[in-house]
């Protein structure tokens, strides 16, 4: 994984994709030879509608600096309505991490389809950079207390 | 069930801000059902406190939780142990919870919700006051659709003035008037008659208006 520092920071990104279409988009990425940060890890979810609040604040509290959801275009979904439920959730979970004190920036939804393989590269980019000129997400904590905070990222 | 809201992550990080063991208990009952107090709001309480202090560097140490009901002691037994190696408590239960845990145990016990009301599920993600617990119950006179509750003025004979053409209510204009529910109920009950009896000034005494709190005994059940 990249390294976690304040000089050179390079941010670990997780990112939930949808079985359907943006796991499939990332698969295709890699056929057509199109690079895309390495900073980005994906969990494979049946649909995005699996997606649950706990999941995107557990990993922001293993150490990840940010994370993106997947889903497919809005009125492709395989189950009819993951998606859109997903992104309400992912809504909610922004306002949260405005309540605890982080940007809500650092969390995403995005909409594409299995055969947007440029677009999957293309978001990843963009996450990695904006996330990247964010800092890392426990910088402040870290200055205050790195006990705390190496404890709280087991 | 009793239905009950979070309170802001503001005003619970301020209730724990001196504590740095807690116990986050959630309620596998009423509150797990309107998702403000079950397992999985525990979780996400949990996570959301520790990402919080953790941004304020200043470390907390939560363990996790939820009892079948904690407005029964029998059920709050097992987290004793538990308990008594926190600071606090941040109880997801309704005010009846806090209030049990209080009594029964020596350290603060925080509320985490504010208790509502007595509520129906109208659909998913939706509860709805239908019951006000007042102590008396004229159910049976009005199709099983309560006035007292349902009613912006508790009103016990016919509707107001001040319904609306469209059959809602003056004070809220997305609230159905209960008296044309009840209306429309009886009629398909073929007991229009219940309307011409006249109902007498009801009788608070039974409602926590009566004064102070209220108690059930029931001597042929006590140990």
């Amino acid at each position: 994984m990249p390294e976690v520092g304040q000089e050179n920071f390079e941010p670990r990104l997780v990112a939930f994709c949808c079985h359907y279409c943006a796991f499939a988009a990332a698969d295709l990425a890699g056929v057509l030879r199109l690079k895309y940060p390495s900073n980005v890890r994906i969990i494979r979810l049946p649909c995005t509608g699996k997606l649950d609040a706990l999941y995107l604040l557990k990993a922001f509290e293993v150490g990840v600096d940010g994370v993106m959801v997947a889903g497919c275009l809005e009125g492709s979904c395989h189950f009819i309505s993951g998606n859109l439920r997903a992104k309400k959730r992912v809504q909610a979970t922004q306002e949260l991490l405005k309540r605890i004190g982080i940007e809500q920036e650092r969390l995403e939804f995005f909409n594409l389809s299995s055969a947007q393989g440029n677009r999957f590269a293309q978001i990843a980019h963009e996450m990695t950079l904006r996330v990247r000129a964010l800092g890392p997400l426990h910088h402040a904590a870290l200055a205050a207390n790195p006990a705390a905070v190496a404890k709280g990222s087991g | 069930m009793i239905v009950a809201d979070q309170k802001p992550l503001e005003e619970i990080l301020q209730m724990l801000a001196s504590y740095k063991r807690v116990l986050v208990l959630g309620c596998q009952s009423c509150v797990a059902v309107c998702m403000a107090g079950g397992e999985k709001e525990v979780g996400i309480m949990a996570s959301a406190i520790r990402l919080a202090r953790r941004q304020q560097g200043r470390d907390v140490e939560i363990v996790e939780g939820a009892a079948k009901r904690q407005c029964d002691d029998e059920f709050n037994e097992p987290f004793a142990g538990t308990i008594e190696k926190q600071e606090a408590v941040l109880s997801l239960a309704c005010g009846v919870g806090v209030n049990k845990l209080s009594e029964r145990f020596a350290l603060p016990i925080l509320p985490a919700l504010n208790t509502r009301f007595f509520g129906e599920v109208e659909r998913q993600g939706v509860w709805t006051e239908v019951c006000a617990g007042c102590g008396q119950c004229i159910l049976h006179l009005t199709g099983g659709i309560c006035p007292i509750a349902r009613c912006a003025k508790n009103l016990l004979n016919g509707p107001c003035g001040g319904v609306r053409d469209d059959g809602t209510c003056e004070v809220k204009p997305d609230l159905q008037c209960a008296w044309i529910l009840i209306y429309n109920r009886l009629q398909q009950l073929n007991r229009l008659d219940y309307l011409a009896e006249i109902m007498p000034a009801k009788d608070w005494s039974a409602d926590r208006a009566g004064g102070g709190p209220r108690k059930r005994v029931r001597e042929d059940m006590m140990l």
